[in-house]
């Protein structure tokens, strides 16, 4: 049964993918980056995620390939671990314990079992002083390993990592800080620095940005505050050290990158611009416009095909040498404030926020995929700090889905503040909205708030705004000409004693209209444009207003600062109220829960409630430490049936929120997330098999298969795959490289898939078969080890046989040992028919 | 990698009329050809016949004037005294007046002596018209009787002495020979049949009757009387259908378009007015004096207006010209087969097929703001605007310009002609409600940046002070509108009762000023 416990609160989706460079393998078919406490593997074709190496328990930090072994990667993470993975599979290899938060990582082919980490070691984290470490990887075969032998080879480097470079193959480290290039020579063992002036005459700023070095040259390239690149040369001794500059930049570099040949220098910066600068020949440059946000790093890949940089925006980009852009990897844009609400798109069940500068973003929660960017402000964007750009601040849907109203606004901390009012048609032909309706001056002041009527027939649309008016807005209000009816025009102007009005919401039937003007809320009937009461409960002024659902649409809910309010709209009476403080109120569209976020002593608090009774349904004490002002209500792909109480609430649809420091955070079900897992896993296998005449052949196979087992399974609602198919499943996605020779396999599998008459025959095969892995088990001690785990989950499969279910502990335990290798051989056994 | 976003060039609908199907046809004529006549024009009449010409009654004359002549090509002059409606018989070929004296005549309209004299009526006889068979007249008079008259043997049929005022409508019925309409200054429209010899319906019009109008379905009647047109529905025993009160002075003349029966009505207050078989008013034509009189050709080819000041207003329908054809397929560009070629071309298999970008047409300014070049981006947008006389592109520049935050940059710089260019540009639009903000930004920043220079450039200084001047004069009439709004809104509060009611809808004015959808 479900406990109250098991109601937790998640972590969920559009991690930032561009906190450090991503890192390209060597064939440069997959691009890896670190998001959030996982790293991805997406393919560079087709944009797809292929991994998610999940086990840091903390912020990724940096990424790079093991030198040693070009499929494997090494991971570093503020949790003080490093993490050494086969990025190919998804296997987790080893762990190095540091003990020390680790921010970045570098490694170099001239120093074997050698990896420099950025670390903090002072106790407290505020000093921004990081050292470089080198540490001496222990050669144990133990899956954890506690990595002690640290050596620092500097102190006091910036805490941005892009300041440091290994150079020329390892043979010295470049790390600036502030004003001065350090160079330090390992075999030397001395270290050359180099400062410039903090400004020159022009009063350019000076101040270092990012490091590279040449691959083969003596060379260090680095990107100044003023948009200057200088590159170093001759800096292996004190006094005659060189420099020249190259400007193009009119911003800081925020990145460089040294082909790996070392041909070209590409740099990017706040303008989104890619330049490529030819190597030797100066001021000769290439240049790609308008990639998204800003350009925060430059990753090449070891052939020097593609290139990949990561964006402001949440996005990696994929080019190709000839600079044409081939592939875009973006991530739920999550920019400094959330200033529209969260919303769900009814159609794509999407979620809907603003995202890139102008646009709003549909993200697929269900998938952690972003869907696609909708341009509002449809204006050229301009890079470069400090401008006043549009964004868009405040976007509604309608309950259908077919109509979208934005605010896009400019010049809020001026004085002249300009903002559109736009209303956006759903087009089926292109399954995307289309602009119909620009309001120029919709109000003489900023919108607060808007919402669109909830009745399917006619749509209307309603803005209060901060010159004291609220308007509605109709489509085709004025018909006297055919041709205008599908344009929005106002319909109605109300006001209420030149109070400002500070929000709006329609009932679920839209028969009523409430508008909240500072303390009073003002019920109106929308159909003739009457005010029918007006409700009051003083002090403070009112937040949020919203009416109850389904059984509980007699009830009107305001909060204020200081309590929640509930009104009966039968008797205009107050119904009952408690002193909480709410900082935001959501209704569930599905039922007639609220969930209701309170701020209280440093921490948030969550209730959910419905409007009759007002005792809660479930409580959730202490859910972040920080308030919490959007949330939303997602609906449930499929309706749970959760009979607890406590978990009730959850059964249609799912609570995310938002909280200030933009944490997307959610509720989930232990069980539930199990269950959404094990069906993930098993979509991918169903995927990635393609419909081929073998494939053809196979499924037939499985079918009779799954006739033959139907009996048994009568009883569950997904039937565990039977063995025979998982194992050439896993036959089918082994490694080509790793497995034995064809010729081994092929009598095996094609008699694999006969069907035996004969119980003799089998036994021999079988035996054939034992030889093999026998053979196998030779090669190495770890192959032996799992193999030996996966025959000792058979005999507990076989007793699973009468039960299908497995526990909770067993299905982890054999997730495990399917991802070690050949352990399909041994499956092979059983799935003799 | 995204493609350069071209400059939005807003679209903001012209505040008030909105142009239709209807506006569009009527406002498809000629500017008006004026003609003076000796007096008030009373009456205007178009012949049946092609070509249309039309009979004009003002003081003591009828003018028949061709449809594209300055000067009458006909007249009759012999009256004693005012003449009174003259008007075609159903063939074009006799027309009948009326007269001060009371005498009706009925002349050839080839000829010049009248063919007949009624005499009967004791005073003057203001309407006058023949009935559908051709062989009678009927006829409306101050003395409060309508009668008809033989042509033939020129004796009087009957009268009808039901009205208690002048007579001064008429309207006989096309399908019947034996109905007529008639309007009275006592308020009624009546229906007579002259096989009865009695009226067969009255209608209540509530104000004196100055003129009477029948559909072609003659299931509707039009009345027209003090600021009011009503419509009757025969049918229904004439029951009004819609009253409409769209002039603000007395309605003296109706007539319907020959293409599709919209109904124009004309009055005293100087407009004519369109309506759509909805009753509402799709266009307007404004003249100079009050309207006595009008009347329009078959195919609404030529409206025919008379005034007060006995001008008679003549507008002629325009038509596409041929010759605009001819220039439009000098004009024609590459001739089809360029375009195609190599179009239909189908790659074998083995090709390999170099696919060649789309190439983005931008605008002058867009490539110029593109590669960020303001300043010169800004002197085409005035280019544009010198060219076209269409402010919008070029305000769409100047924000655009303000967006980068670099319309200081711009603007700055620049020598006495490109300035004073740009001050014409603000003078002519810093009063359209649409541009006026950037306007103001672009005087603000002019004046910032010029100050210390400014006495250098006399023509420069001079538009300034151009600009201070319609500035003052424009403040002063905000100031004046906004004390008319503070005296309409004390009458709009004395106006409602003492109702609790809390909203009240903002002002028209303030609403209009306000919506501005696309």
């Amino acid at each position: 049964m479900v406990e109250k416990s098991d109601i937790r609160v998640v972590r969920c989706g559009g991690s930032k993918i561009n906190l450090r460079p991503s890192v390209f393998s060597t064939d440069s078919r997959f691009v890896l980056c670190a998001s959030g406490d996982s790293v991805k593997v997406y393919s560079t074709r087709t944009e797809e995620c292929l991994h998610s190496l999940q086990g840091h328990t903390n912020q990724v930090t940096g990424i790079t390939l093991n030198p040693a072994n070009h499929l494997q990667v090494y991971s570093c993470s503020a949790d003080g671990t490093v993490k050494l993975w086969d990025f190919i599979d998804g296997i987790l290899i080893k762990t190095f314990i540091i003990g020390y938060p680790v921010f970045a990582i570098c490694v170099s082919e001239k120093h074997e079992g050698i990896i420099f980490l950025q670390l903090s070691m002072a106790t407290n984290s505020k000093s921004e002083c990081l050292q470089l470490v080198a540490v001496h990887l222990p050669k144990s075969a133990e899956q954890e390993v506690e990595a002690k032998e640290l050596s620092a080879v500097c102190s006091h480097i910036s805490s941005n990592p892009s300041c440091t470079a290994l150079g020329r193959g390892g043979e010295f480290i470049a790390f600036a800080r502030h004003l001065q290039l350090n160079v330090y020579f390992f075999r030397k063992q001395k270290t050359y620095s180099f400062s410039l002036q903090a400004t020159d005459k022009k009063g350019a700023k000076n101040a270092f940005t990012c490091v590279a070095c040449h691959p083969t040259d003596d060379c260090i390239a680095t990107g100044h505050e003023d948009g200057k690149i200088r590159l170093w040369r001759n800096f292996n001794q004190k006094k005659e050290y060189t420099y020249s500059t190259l400007h193009w930049h009119h911003n800081a570099v925020n990145t460089l990158c040294f082909t790996p040949e070392g041909t070209h220098l590409l740099s990017g910066g706040i303008e989104s611009v890619l330049v490529q600068w030819k190597y030797g020949a100066d001021n000769k440059k290439e240049l790609l416009p308008r990639l998204g946000g800003a350009i925060l790093h430059i990753a090449a890949s070891s052939d020097g095909q593609l290139f990949c940089t990561s964006h402001s925006d949440n996005k990696l980009t994929v080019i190709e040498s000839n600079f044409k852009v081939c592939g875009v990897i973006q991530g739920l844009v999550k920019g400094d404030d959330v200033l529209t609400d969260l919303m769900i798109d009814p159609r794509s069940k999407a979620l809907v926020l603003n995202g890139r500068p102008g646009h709003l973003q549909f993200y697929s929660l269900l998938r952690d995929k972003h869907l696609y960017n909708l341009d509002i402000v449809q204006q050229e964007y301009i890079y470069e700090a400090g401008l006043d750009q549009f964004e868009v601040v405040k976007a509604v849907f309608d309950i259908k889905g077919s109509w979208l109203a934005t605010v896009e606004e400019r010049g809020r901390k001026s004085s002249d503040l300009e903002f559109f009012l736009k209303l956006w048609a759903y087009d089926e032909k292109t399954q995307s909205f289309v602009l119909n309706t620009t309001i120029t001056a919709a109000h003489t002041d900023r919108i607060i708030s808007m919402c669109f009527s909830s009745s399917e027939e006619t749509t209307m649309l309603v803005t209060t705004a901060e010159d004291g008016q609220f308007k509605a807005w109709c489509q085709g209000a004025d018909a006297d000409t055919q041709q205008d009816q599908n344009f929005w025009s106002c319909d109605f102007v109300g006001s209420y004693h030149n109070l400002k009005p500070t929000n709006c919401s329609f009932s679920a039937d839209s028969s009523l209209l409430a508008v909240s003007f500072q303390e009073v809320i003002t019920i109106w009937s929308p159909e003739t444009w009457e005010m029918l009461t007006t409700l009051c409960q003083p002090p403070g002024e009112i937040r949020d207003l919203c009416f109850g659902r389904l059984s509980c649409s007699k009830y009107l809910l305001s909060t204020t600062n200081r309590n929640l309010c509930c009104w009966n709209l039968l008797t205009c009476a107050l119904e009952w109220s408690t002193s909480v403080e709410v900082s935001k109120l959501q209704p569930d569209p599905l039922s007639e829960n609220v969930a209701a976020f309170s701020y209280q002593s440093k921490h948030t608090d969550l209730f959910v409630f419905k409007p009759s009774e007002p005792r809660p349904l479930f409580t959730h004490k202490n859910v972040c430490s920080e308030k919490v002002h959007r949330a939303v209500f997602v609906p449930q792909e499929e309706p749970l049936n959760n009979c607890d109480e406590s978990s009730q609430w959850l059964n249609r649809s799912q609570l995310y929120f938002l909280t200030q420091n933009m944490d997307l955070l959610t509720f989930n079900q232990a069980t539930e997330e199990d269950r959404m897992l094990s069906s993930s896993k098993r979509l991918v296998i169903d995927d990635s098999v393609a419909v081929t005449p073998f494939y053809l052949l196979l499924g037939k196979h499985r079918q009779q298969q799954q006739n033959l087992n139907t009996p048994s399974y009568t009883g569950a609602d997904k039937p565990q795959q039977p063995q025979g198919s998982a194992t050439i499943k896993e036959l089918l996605h082994t490694p080509a490289h790793v497995l034995p020779a064809a010729s081994v396999l092929c009598s095996m599998f094609v008699n694999s898939l006969l069907i035996s008459k004969t119980g003799v025959r089998e036994e021999m095969e079988s035996s054939e078969q034992e030889m093999d892995s026998e053979k196998e088990e030779e090669d190495s001690e770890e192959e032996m080890e799992a193999c030996d785990s996966q025959q000792e989950l058979r005999a507990q499969g076989s007793v699973d046989e009468v039960t299908p279910k497995l526990s909770k502990a067993q299905e982890k335990e054999l997730k495990r040992v399917r991802k070690t290798d050949f352990s399909w051989m041994t499956g092979l056994i059983d799935s003799k028919p | 990698m995204a493609s350069f976003k071209p400059t939005k060039v807003q679209v903001l609908p012209k505040l008030g009329e909105k142009v239709t199907e209807d506006t569009l046809y009527w406002r498809n004529y000629k500017s008006p050809v004026q003609m003076k006549e000796f007096g008030a024009v009373k009456k205007i009449d178009f012949s049946p016949l092609p070509p249309h010409n039309y009979a004009v009654t003002a003081s003591t004359r009828v003018h028949i004037y061709g449809p594209h002549s300055q000067e009458p090509i006909q007249s009759f002059t012999r009256f004693r005294d005012t003449a009174y409606c003259g008007t075609f018989r159903g063939d074009g070929k006799l027309l009948v007046t009326g007269s001060e004296e009371g005498l009706i005549r009925l002349f050839d309209v080839s000829g010049r002596v009248a063919l007949r004299q009624f005499s009967g009526h004791s005073k003057a006889v203001r309407v006058t018209s023949f009935l559908s068979d051709g062989l009678r007249v009927v006829s409306g008079s101050d003395d409060m009787t309508c009668r008809v008259w033989d042509i033939p043997s020129g004796a009087e049929l009957k009268t009808f002495t039901e009205h208690t005022d002048y007579v001064r409508a008429l309207a006989p019925s096309k399908l019947n020979p034996d109905l007529f309409v008639t309007g009275s200054y006592d308020h009624t429209v009546k229906m007579f049949d002259m096989r009865s010899g009695s009226s067969l319906m009255t209608m209540q019009h509530g104000y004196p009757v100055e003129c009477v109008l029948l559909y072609p379905s003659e299931a509707l009647l039009v009345s027209t009387g003090g600021r009011y047109v009503k419509i009757w529905d025969l049918l229904k025993g004439g029951q009004e259908l819609v009253s409409l009160k769209n002039h603000h002075k007395t309605v003296t003349c109706a007539c319907l378009s020959t293409v599709d029966n919209k109904l124009l009505t004309g009055s005293l207050d100087r407009h004519i007015k369109v309506y759509n078989s909805s009753y509402k008013v799709v266009h307007d034509f404004d003249y100079d004096t009050s309207i006595l009189s009008m009347a329009i050709a078959p195919h609404d080819e030529v409206i025919a207006v008379g005034m007060t000041n006995g001008v008679l207003s003549v507008r002629h329908r325009k038509h596409k010209k041929v010759n605009e054809t001819l220039t439009s397929r000098r004009r024609r560009g590459p001739s089809y087969r360029v375009f195609v070629k190599g179009k239909n071309f189908v790659p074998r298999q083995d090709d390999f097929l170099v696919s060649k970008p789309v190439k983005e047409y931008l605008q002058k300014h867009d490539k110029q703001l593109k590669s960020f070049e303001v300043s010169k981006a800004l002197d085409t947008a005035l280019q544009i605007w010198g060219r076209t006389n269409k402010p919008e592109v070029t305000v769409a520049v100047i924000m655009e310009i303000n967006r980068r935050g670099t319309l200081k940059n711009a603007l700055a710089g620049r020598d006495e002609q490109s300035l004073s260019k740009i001050l014409n540009f603000v003078l002519k639009h810093i009063f359209d409600p649409r541009f006026s903000q950037p306007m103001i930004m672009v005087g603000d920043i002019i004046v910032d940046l010029y100050k210390e220079v400014i006495p250098q450039s006399p023509s420069v200084e001079r538009l300034l002070q151009r600009l201070m001047d319609v500035l003052g004069g424009e403040t002063e009439l905000q100031h004046e509108l906004l004390q008319v709004l503070g005296i309409l809104d004390t009458l709009f509060a004395s106006l409602t009762p003492r109702k609790e009611v809390a909203a009240l809808a903002a002002p028209p004015v303030d609403q209009g000023s306000q919506l501005q959808a696309a």
